[in-house]
């Protein structure tokens, strides 16, 4: 399967598993929402032009934001992580240049320790932004901060529960792909 | 100008990502203001048609509630109509008046279009809940949405053949209610915390509360008065001002929400008109 079809699945994928499954789970608390549809951006694969890295985490966000009846709340932390995603890379893979080798970061590409502390940063800086955003509509500081710290506990699980399901088989890139 | 160029290309990146958070800000400010966002339209026919059928799958799982629930209210219904009253007296005969203009002059104000729901959140600060019903079958913004046994919301963005209901449940919802025992009014919010519970602001310590007083739609607010809203399950009495502050258990079951009616306030419009035509300073 092509790069382009899988990730086209995944796009689809991920929006409807978020908006008809997770969204739809009945809450234990204000403050535990699973969120996990920004995991797309972070299986984006290595050799996209960074443009189309942030036109592409815009257009996920403002379609989950559709499903979800306020636009522009996921449309912009999708947009953040997708413009800190090559600089986090750049200091995370090794140097003998992993980007050439694999198509898409995995634990199988980065290792274990550095895919962790990549997916911990960027869930980090989502949640930070997204909560934000709703702070700023409603809410106060200790929403905010139970929110984001609780969401993220949420999110790292299921991201956890979510690589061992769908054990990604990293491919090497070759001349014939 | 070469160096604008240059300048341009060397962050392009950089401007890029601004200009895409920038676009993103301005249409959560446009919305949190009008409740109308660009492209809302399409996003909604496809959005709307993609829940639609999800939700004909989750109807099975509900069909006994929705028919209870839609059976409780025909029988409510059918108490009052005229036919299940009697005199005793004999002289008096109730005729049925056939003729479809109301001789007494009075016009109608309401008009109640039953609505499928289609898609309905409740774990978010802001719900929204979707119906399949929109502007090509008589639906407008600003209309107001009850269910069988409540109040649920209010329309806030209409396409051609679904309309996007914010519910109560939503942050940014606010709902003029009163006790129906004594008629104090206040104002009907939610916390975002738990969505079997909203709460009754603003009512005077000198009314008389007790748990498990109906709360009604006040003839302040859009609503038609008189719709039940819920029943006071807490009663907090605010120290530092005049006011208790109330839960209000929602009678409204948001969890299993199916059907629901679209109230169209004919008279609407003219209110609005002579409220903008109020002069400002006297």
């Amino acid at each position: 399967m092509s790069t382009l079809l899988k990730n086209i699945i995944r796009f689809v994928l991920f929006i409807l598993v978020q908006a008809f499954v997770l969204d739809k789970v009945p809450a234990l608390h204000q403050y535990v929402k699973p969120v996990l549809y920004f995991l797309f951006v972070l299986w984006l694969p290595f050799n996209l032009p960074r443009f189309g890295l942030l036109v592409i985490a815009f257009v996920f966000g403002l379609s989950m934001d559709y499903f979800a009846g306020w636009p522009g709340l996921h449309a912009a932390p999708c947009v953040l992580i997708a413009y800190v995603r090559p600089f986090l890379l750049n200091i995370l893979l090794p140097q003998e240049s992993t980007e050439l080798s694999y198509v898409e970061p995995s634990i199988k590409s980065l290792g274990w320790a550095p895919y962790a502390t990549y997916v911990v940063i960027l869930t980090f800086l989502h949640h930070t932004y997204l909560v934000l955003i709703e702070w700023t509509q409603v809410g106060d500081f200790v929403f905010f901060i139970g929110k984001v710290i609780a969401t993220m506990a949420v999110s790292l699980l299921l991201i956890f529960v979510t690589e061992m399901l769908f054990f990604r088989k990293a491919k090497f890139r070759t001349n014939a792909a | 100008m070469r160096n604008i160029f240059l300048f341009i290309r060397r962050y392009f990146t950089l401007i890029s990502f601004v200009l895409l958070q920038i676009f993103a800000w301005a249409m959560l400010i446009k919305y949190s203001r009008t409740h109308e966002a660009i492209f809302a339209n399409n996003a909604n026919e496809v959005t709307g048609y993609v829940s639609g059928k999800y939700k004909t799958v989750e109807d099975y799982l509900y069909l006994k509630k929705a028919n209870e629930d839609l059976a409780a209210e025909n029988a409510r219904l059918k108490n009052m109509m005229a036919i299940s009253f009697q005199g005793p007296d004999s002289t008096q005969q109730l005729y049925i008046d056939s003729l479809s203009k109301d001789t007494l002059g009075r016009v109608r104000k309401f008009l109640w279009l039953p609505a499928k729901v289609v898609n309905n959140d409740v774990n978010n600060e802001a719900n929204y809940i979707t119906l399949h019903r929109g502007r090509n079958q008589g639906v407008e913004k600003d209309m107001i949405v009850v269910g069988p046994n409540g109040i649920i919301g209010k329309v806030v963005l209409v396409s051609d053949n679904y309309a996007r209901v914010m519910s109560l449940l939503n942050r940014f919802s606010k709902v003029s209610a009163m006790l129906k025992k004594d008629n104090y009014s206040g104002m009907v919010e939610w916390d975002g915390k738990d969505p079997r519970y909203v709460t009754l602001n603003n009512i005077s310590k000198s009314a008389k509360v007790a748990k498990g007083d109906t709360v009604i739609t006040s003839n302040l607010s859009e609503y038609p008065a008189g719709l039940m809203i819920g029943t006071v399950a807490n009663i907090t009495a605010e120290k530092a001002s005049n006011y208790y502050t109330l839960t209000v258990k929602t009678s409204t079951n948001f969890f299993t929400l199916q059907y629901a009616y679209v109230v169209a306030n004919l008279l609407y419009g003219e209110q609005k008109q002579l409220e903008a035509q109020t002069p400002k300073a006297q």
